[in-house]
């Protein structure tokens, strides 16, 4: 025992190897870092080398998960191929009728908006990500996604997947990056009532299945089964791409502002892979979303 | 003669390692919210057993990876980490001379200083999670501490 072979000087009972000096050193460091990152941007270079230490960790997460799925993929039986075969056959056929459709209305679509001089982007260029099966956090809705800005991931870059927006870049790693989903309680997106054009925020609300509309009055045009569309504002999302369902309304007389109740249109819990959308310009900066501007800021 | 004299270091980062990567297989929802801080029993472990002056930076480079991970501000999860391994190196010898259980009550009061630090850290730098469920893994943590303690122990007195 490091105890007994203290010189005799010593007090006998030892207060062990701990340095008071080391511990106010690593704890100061920490305070230091903590400041560094909150409050400058000095910190990337470290967070860019932890996310390349990380991503073999992380990896090392990941294989068995996809050789599990790639096990099972070689193993599908006949059926169920030809089940899912119908399927996706049924389902291309409803899309080509659609897409028949497509091409003169964006046509009259880039007409119109050319005789509006209307600058709103239109997103053109996808990249598709998968999402690493790792747990980040069981309090927010953060996911890793296995593109960096090694290909080309910016902050703040719209996710979507088939069915609606799923959420937003917040870190860029080298090999991977961090997306917040539309329903981490710290995340909040310009929508629009595809119905009437009606447009406001919708806030997530931690919970992966609700999105709450909290800033319309309680006569506001808003209907149950309303679809959401993003509306563009604020520069990070394209506009029109389905965010979600209008649930639920509570209209309370007391009461100035509706309760309100979205369900995502995304399959936040079942996705594996989610589209990347360019938008021609990216110039706009991106508002982070963690932005502490609801947050009180702690007097310093 | 002190086991430390010639302690090998790869149980050291191997145990860090596994803790780091036990902390984010994907689990269910419900199992992710009781899953233990498998790191910081891993810290611990090593800071009560092998304290020498190397923990405290073993500590604050395993909770410096554990920020890189989770997205927080960086530096939140090494603070948490280095006062909690202070903590046990301070107590090492008392620590050690406890029974098993007795000792899970020590490692449950370090656990609710760790989960106060990232607590206190979290409101600082505006992303209050504020649901009581975010103490649960304190309890899971020292309810798992006999098992994680019994093989490190065999990794520890093997090589």
């Amino acid at each position: 025992m490091a105890a007994f072979q203290t010189p005799i000087n010593r007090p006998i009972l030892s207060r062990g190897p701990l340095s008071l000096g080391g511990f106010l050193f690593c704890a100061g460091l920490s305070i230091v870092v903590m400041w560094l990152d909150q409050r400058y941007d000095y910190l990337a270079g470290v967070r860019r080398g932890l996310s390349i230490a990380g991503y073999g960790v992380e990896v090392t997460v990941n294989t068995p998960f996809l050789a599990w799925r790639g096990l099972s993929d070689y193993f599908a039986t006949r059926g169920r191929l030809l089940k899912e075969n119908d399927e996706l056959r049924s389902h291309q056929r409803e899309t080509d009728l659609k897409l028949q459709r497509f091409d003169a209305l964006e046509q009259e679509n880039l007409r119109l908006r050319g005789l509006r001089m209307s600058t709103e982007q239109i997103a053109q260029k996808f990249l598709v990500g998968e999402i690493m099966q790792v747990d980040l956090d069981p309090y927010r809705h953060r996911v890793r996604i296995n593109k960096g800005s090694h290909d080309g991931v910016q902050q703040g870059q719209p996710i979507l997947d088939a069915a609606g927006v799923v959420g937003q870049i917040t870190r860029v790693g080298v090999f991977s990056s961090e997306a917040i989903l539309i329903t981490d309680a710290e995340h909040a997106i310009p929508v629009q009532v595809n119905r009437n054009g009606l447009r406001t925020i919708a806030v997530g609300t931690g919970n992966l299945s609700q999105l709450a509309l909290p800033y319309l009055a309680s006569n506001a045009d808003i209907r149950e089964g309303d679809l959401l569309v993003t509306s563009g504002l604020g520069g990070v999302f394209p506009a029109g791409y389905p965010v979600g369902t209008v649930k639920k309304i509570d209209r309370e007389v007391v009461q100035t502002l509706a309760s309100i109740i979205a369900t995502p249109a995304a399959a936040l819990d079942r996705d594996r892979e989610v589209l990347l959308v360019f938008t021609p310009e990216q110039a706009v900066e991106p508002v982070p979303p963690a932005a502490p501007a609801a947050a009180p800021k702690p007097k310093s | 003669m002190s086991r430390g004299d010639h302690f090998a270091r790869w149980p050291l980062f191997a145990s860090g390692f596994a803790g780091l990567v036990l902390g984010l297989i994907p689990l269910p929802a419900w199992l992710d919210m009781l899953r233990p801080d498998f790191l910081a029993l891993v810290v611990l472990y090593w800071a009560i057993h092998v304290p020498q002056a190397g923990r405290l930076w073993f500590a604050w480079c395993a909770g410096l990876l554990l920020d890189g991970f989770r997205g927080v501000v960086l530096g939140q999860f090494a603070l948490a980490m280095t006062v909690i391994a202070a903590v046990a190196i301070y107590l090492h010898l008392r620590i050690r001379a406890y029974p098993i259980w007795h000792q899970a009550g020590v490692v449950f009061a370090a656990l609710f200083l760790y989960h106060l630090t990232l607590w206190i850290v979290d409101g600082w730098s505006g992303h209050p999670v504020t649901t009581s469920a975010r103490w649960i893994p304190a309890v899971t943590g020292a309810l798992v501490w006999p098992f994680v303690s019994g093989i490190l122990d065999k990794l520890h007195h093997r090589f």
